[in-house]
């Protein structure tokens, strides 16, 4: 079965599951314990208006996404930094006004017909050598950000009334938080795309909380299952010439219903 | 030595006055309870004495320092810890959250750090819980591991909120026995709304519905109103309290 590998296309492919499973492991931990998972979503369909951006003024598409959705990403915290109940109606506005703007973009663009499809749901099996260096760098970037900061992170997830008290600066964190979730959507754009990440981004790490007693432990188990998760639907996808996102997510969310029954019927 | 001093302190949020002409004064090694009806401001005071609101008019000085920078000397327990209980936290890590002094970046923790947040659970009664995750917990433990977390800054000032809601009778008699105990070295203010449970340990009372009334119980526990373990009538009481 190895033989598939033999090909460049397909050894890129696996590498930049991977690369996907590492960032989504760890920032997806950082997002389903801050229960952000949607505030991610509203970031993901918005980064889309990244890539009309890319596509109209000629940028480089990773260029284009990834100011597009970090400066969503900015927006988010700083429209939901003092009214969190109004998170919701904030998270929707975002995900409709990002999506128009990335499709009026691309409709004014002359004569180039982007493929909405790919950008959704992603295309593993296209990804080059070059995109492979922006996700490396990406992905080296969150690792630095995440193990340097580890500690107040940590505080700030758990119990933010008290880290603000002992004098973290919670908002820096929560910010930096959305602003990596929405690095972590960049990279996973090529690979599973904007909708099917933020399946990528909730089942591995929720299976790998209920394993873990710590957030580190839950991070590397979360990682472990994503690249399982990965490796395993692109080898359907290229097996059974099926989209390689949408595998990669039924086998995540197959395992995932596996796993629920486990924990009914056995422990 | 005046631990809390609180003078003239009135505090509104937005129109609606809260507390009017606040005075208290703690002194060392007092043990503070603070009871009054939901919505009377006990909690809003337990804020303004940490600093995290600010007074409208009046002062509050904490260890004769106004109250306007983070004091390292107060540990505070919140209200309510039963919240993210599924964090994937061990009790080890919660309490190394209160340690204070220098941290480095990066994962992992020093020496000093462990060993302090070993001790304050010694303190408490739940070193043997260190490596376990702080979901498994009952409520009285969290409880536990929450003034272990205060302990670890070494404070000479606890405040505790509510510290017994959501723990059964008897994890709360064990809470209030090892704040009897830390009262020993520690002053203690505590909010509650467990009349019974906290008049019978506390050495003074401050009733709080807008205004404020503060009773001395040391005369009444002369007066044998408060036996060892026995149940006595709340509305008794407060009729008595009120009468002083």
């Amino acid at each position: 079965m190895m033989d598939i590998f033999a090909y460049e296309f397909m050894q890129n492919a696996l590498l930049a599951a991977l690369l996907v499973s590492i960032a989504a492991g760890i920032i997806g931990s950082l997002i389903v314990v801050n229960r952000m998972v949607f505030l991610t979503g509203g970031i993901a369909h918005a980064s889309y208006g990244g890539i009309g951006l890319a596509v109209y003024f000629g940028l480089p598409l990773f260029a284009g996404a990834t100011l597009f959705s970090v400066l969503a990403a900015l927006l988010i915290a700083y429209m939901t930094i003092n009214e969190r109940e109004r998170t919701d109606t904030f998270i929707g506005l975002i995900w409709a006004v990002g999506m128009a703007i990335g499709i009026i973009l691309v409709d004014l663009t002359p004569g180039y017909n982007v493929d909405l499809m790919s950008y959704l749901f992603g295309s593993l099996l296209a990804v080059s050598q070059a995109d492979l260096y922006y996700m490396y760098a990406l992905v080296a970037l969150i690792i630095f950000i995440v193990t340097f900061w580890y500690r107040d992170i940590l505080a700030v997830s758990y119990d933010t009334q008290y880290a603000k008290l002992r004098g973290i600066h919670v908002n820096f964190f929560y910010t930096l938080i959305l602003v990596l979730a929405a690095l972590c959507i960049v990279i996973a754009i090529k690979a599973v795309g904007l909708i099917l990440v933020i399946a990528l981004l909730s089942i591995p790490t929720y299976i790998a909380e209920q394993v873990s007693v710590s957030l580190q432990g839950m991070m590397l188990y979360a990682v472990c299952f994503a690249s399982f998760f990965s490796i395993t639907g692109l080898i359907f996808s290229y097996s059974f010439d099926l989209t390689s996102g949408a595998s990669i997510i039924l086998v995540a969310s197959i395992s995932f219903i596996l796993f629920l029954s486990y924990k009914k019927f056995f422990a | 030595m005046g631990i809390i001093k609180i003078e003239n302190v009135s505090f509104s949020y937005e129109d609606e006055l809260v507390l009017e002409n606040i005075n208290l004064h703690v002194s060392t090694k007092d043990f503070l309870a603070i009871i009054g009806p939901n919505g009377g401001g006990k909690s809003t005071l337990l804020q303004l004495i940490l600093g995290v609101l600010q007074p409208k008019s009046g002062t509050i000085t904490l260890f004769g320092e106004k109250t306007d920078k983070k004091s390292m000397r107060v540990g505070y327990v919140p209200q309510n810890t039963n919240v993210n209980t599924h964090f994937p936290i061990k009790v080890l890590e919660v309490v190394m959250m209160g340690h204070t002094g220098s941290k480095r970046p990066f994962i992992g923790y020093g020496k000093d750090e462990i060993a302090c947040a070993m001790s304050s659970l010694t303190q408490v009664g739940m070193e043997a819980f260190a490596q376990k995750k702080i979901g498994d917990l009952s409520g009285g433990e969290r409880q536990r591991v929450m003034i272990a977390r205060a302990l670890c800054a070494h404070p000479t000032l606890l405040l505790l909120d509510e510290p017994t809601a959501n723990i059964d009778a008897k994890g709360q008699k064990k809470i209030y026995e090892l704040l009897k105990k830390l009262n020993e070295d520690i002053t203690i203010v505590v909010i509650s709304h467990d009349i019974a449970i906290s008049l019978e340990y506390a050495k003074k009372v401050a009733y709080i519905n807008k205004t404020l009334s503060f009773h001395d119980m040391s005369h009444l526990k002369r007066n044998k109103f408060f036996t060892q373990n026995e149940h006595f009538c709340e509305v008794e009481l407060l009729s008595l309290v009120a009468k002083l």
